[in-house]
């Protein structure tokens, strides 16, 4: 490692995470963009089964494979995978049992199905080992990725999700899914790990930011940033808007100065600070815990390519 | 475009039992069920009750909701004049599958389940509890016949599709080959693992290897325990997946105007329909509105870079912005109701602030229904 370690984005794992419809898959994708600048190679990883990945970047639903999704400027590539939990445990049989025919056995006989659904935690065990894995993974002494972004399970489940141990502990007192998850745990404790929560600046997300970034540090995984995701331009900064003025700048402008139009943009004005106050009280909130925080912009054109782009050189920027 | 939903005709059918809010996380299914109990208790004076699943804290705090004790709660300020009234109640999950577990067995067998570290995992943890719990209370809630309507809020799954699979995931796993495969030694006294046919040998071995052989004896010993419940626990899903293709259930799908949220709600509506499971509409949540549509994003903008006045060119910079962020949820909607052209909508309007207290809820019913 050392000479490819990126100085802002320290760790080599970033847990994305978030309230659902916070725009973490967004998010996600747009730092494995940004980790990729100048040459590097980063993989973009999903567990949900919910190929937002694939959707994001309008290609074919993603195989249990390891597939270059993205290309950067200066020679950089994204990968993509999309974790399977009962694919993640053939594989695993594989690799430590040599299990290959007995494998497909398993399947048929609807162990797999059995054992991903009945123990969660085995599941989640399953979903981050794999994620260790490709982040410790190298070849000839060279990490194959700089950086391994998880698009993880939103914000009610993550504590959950990552305090495998726990969960595992409930079910096995031994065995290698014990080790395998003692393994994770001390990775997601460690400096190569960060966790980032997305938010809009909204109250619900903004809320269970905060009660997901308390229920981490509990579990002391090492947390990132907080990320701001549509933070829109303050405007109206002076916090005032009367209607007599506002008609004397229409008229200048050379627009309308009806009393439909006067009172529907003062009414939209009045409704937009509002908004602004609620904004600012809840970045207060999010100032108190301390963590920091980075605001990326509401993307007028959604979250295409060059919307991407545009987050990830905002991202490296912070 | 598709007709629009009408909101006060379905609360005011008597006929219509259970309403069931699904959609995407994030999409206000919590504040629309709970808008459409107040609703109808005010407005249609029914005796309704709201099951949520998870609510935000200050929301539940407005429904007088503390704890998640399955106790439906009287939501006070209320208006009664029609006769209505409106409880609300959290799911307790873990209490939910215990009382089922009660219910189906002595209680020493019960008594053997709980303390089954198995069992602490799966009715706490287990990816599907919390849906098939939520349609085991539903269930429960419509036997008494206590309510003239039921609102349901379904979990925050991974998949708005989960609570309609995971009660049938569960019997099924309840009643899989591979669990009559681990009973084996429950039933004939002999070891599992006495078995010879090739790919259980082959799958014990595995386990054994993977999972630690404790875990075998904790899971045979769960799977012995509920041996007599299977029956039981088949038998009520197939009960209340029968109540969710009836008539007297209508489904609300919620979907903001975002991609993945209207994205969700179409493959949501594509299951609904291929299950024969009465699809009532869609709500478009949180759709921003002008007054001053007229006056357009390109206009206001050039007019705000034109002009000096400070006070004037932001109020149209706002202006502008919501132009777009309309035509935007506008195009994002329209995915939706192009392709479900005969599924009913209704839209609630973008509000300044988040909704926690029952005045907020009836502004969101008011909308609902303009």
């Amino acid at each position: 490692m050392g000479e490819h370690v990126n100085s802002r984005w320290p760790a080599r794992l970033h847990v994305v995470t978030g309230k659902g419809g916070t725009g973490k898959t967004t998010v996600a994708a747009a730092l494995a963009l940004g980790l990729a600048a100048g040459g590097r190679r980063t993989l973009l990883v999903e567990v949900e089964g919910r190929q937002g990945i694939a959707q994001l970047f309008e290609v074919e639903p993603l195989p249990y494979k390891e597939l270059r999704i993205a290309q950067v400027a200066g020679g950089g590539e994204v990968r993509a995978l999309a974790v399977d939990p009962e694919e993640a445990l053939l594989e695993y049989l594989d690799m430590f049992y040599h299990l290959g025919a007995a494998g497909r056995a398993l399947r048929k006989v609807g162990a797999i199905d059995f054992a991903t659904t009945i123990a969660p935690g085995l599941r989640d065990v399953l979903l981050t080992g794999k994620v260790k894995e490709a982040t410790t993974r190298s070849h000839d002494g060279r990490r194959i990725y700089d950086a391994v972004v998880l698009d993880a399970p939103p914000t009610g489940r993550i504590g959950r999700f990552l305090n495998v141990t726990a969960e595992t502990a409930k079910l096995t007192k031994v065995g290698p899914i014990k080790t395998q998850s003692e393994g994770v745990a001390s990775l997601l404790r460690s400096p190569i790990t960060a966790v980032h929560v997305v938010t809009l600046l909204e109250e619900m997300p903004v809320q269970e930011t905060l009660d997901a970034i308390a229920e981490l540090k509990a579990l002391h995984i090492s947390l990132g940033r907080i990320i701001v995701n549509g933070a829109r331009p303050a405007l109206l900064t002076a916090g005032k808007v009367t209607k007599a003025e506002l008609k004397r700048g229409l008229a200048e402008a050379g627009l309308p100065v009806d009393a439909a139009t006067v009172n529907g943009l003062a009414a939209e004005a009045k409704a937009y600070l509002t908004r602004r106050d609620l904004e600012e009280s809840l970045r207060g909130e999010l100032a108190e815990v301390g963590r920091p925080t980075i605001e990326l912009p509401l993307l007028p054109g959604g979250a295409d390519r060059a919307g991407l782009d545009e987050l990830a050189s905002e991202l490296m920027r912070a | 475009m598709a007709e629009p939903l009408d909101v006060d005709r379905l609360l005011a059918d008597p006929a219509t039992r259970i309403i069931v809010c699904c959609g995407a996380g994030g999409v206000g299914k919590t504040t629309t069920a709970a808008a459409l109990g107040v609703r109808a208790a005010e407005v249609h004076g029914r005796r309704t009750v709201v099951l949520t699943i998870d609510p935000a804290r200050r929301l539940a705090q407005s429904m007088g909701l503390s704890e998640l004790d399955n106790t439906p709660r009287q939501v006070k300020g209320i208006d009664g004049e029609n006769g209505g009234e409106l409880h609300a109640m959290m799911l307790d999950m873990k209490r939910t599958f215990d009382e089922v577990v009660q219910q189906h067995t002595t209680p020493q067998r019960a008594a053997e389940i709980f303390a089954n570290p198995f069992y602490q995992a799966m009715s706490s943890t287990f990816s599907g509890t919390q849906e098939y719990m939520a349609m085991e209370k539903l269930g429960q809630l419509r036997a008494t016949d206590e309510w003239d309507l039921i609102v349901v809020d379904t979990p925050p799954s991974r998949s708005a599709l989960d609570f309609l699979d995971a009660p049938a995931r569960l019997s099924r796993f309840l009643d899989g080959r591979m669990l009559r495969l681990l009973l084996a030694p429950a039933r004939s006294g002999k070891s599992m693992f006495s078995l010879v046919t090739a790919s259980f040998g082959l799958f014990s071995r595995a386990v054994q290897k993977i999972l630690g052989a404790q875990l075998l004896t904790d899971l045979s010993g769960f799977v012995a325990a509920l041996d007599s419940m299977f029956g039981g626990f088949r038998q009520r899903a197939d009960e209340t997946y029968r109540i969710l293709q009836d008539p007297q259930t209508a489904f609300l799908l919620v979907a903001a105007p975002e991609k993945d949220a209207v994205r969700e709600a179409a493959y949501f509506a594509e299951r609904l329909v291929a299950e024969r499971m009465p699809l009532a509409g869609v709500v478009l949540n949180r759709m921003h509105k002008s007054e001053i549509s007229g006056l357009s994003a390109e206009r206001s903008e050039a007019a705000a870079a034109a002009t000096d006045q400070q006070m004037t060119a932001d109020a149209l910079r706002v202006h502008a912005a919501l132009m777009r962020q309309i035509e935007r949820e506008a195009s994002v909607a329209a995915t939706f109701t192009d392709a479900f052209p005969g599924v009913p909508a209704a839209s609630i309007a973008a509000q300044p602030a988040d909704v926690h207290d029952v005045d907020g809820l009836r502004t969101i019913g008011t909308l609902l229904v303009s």
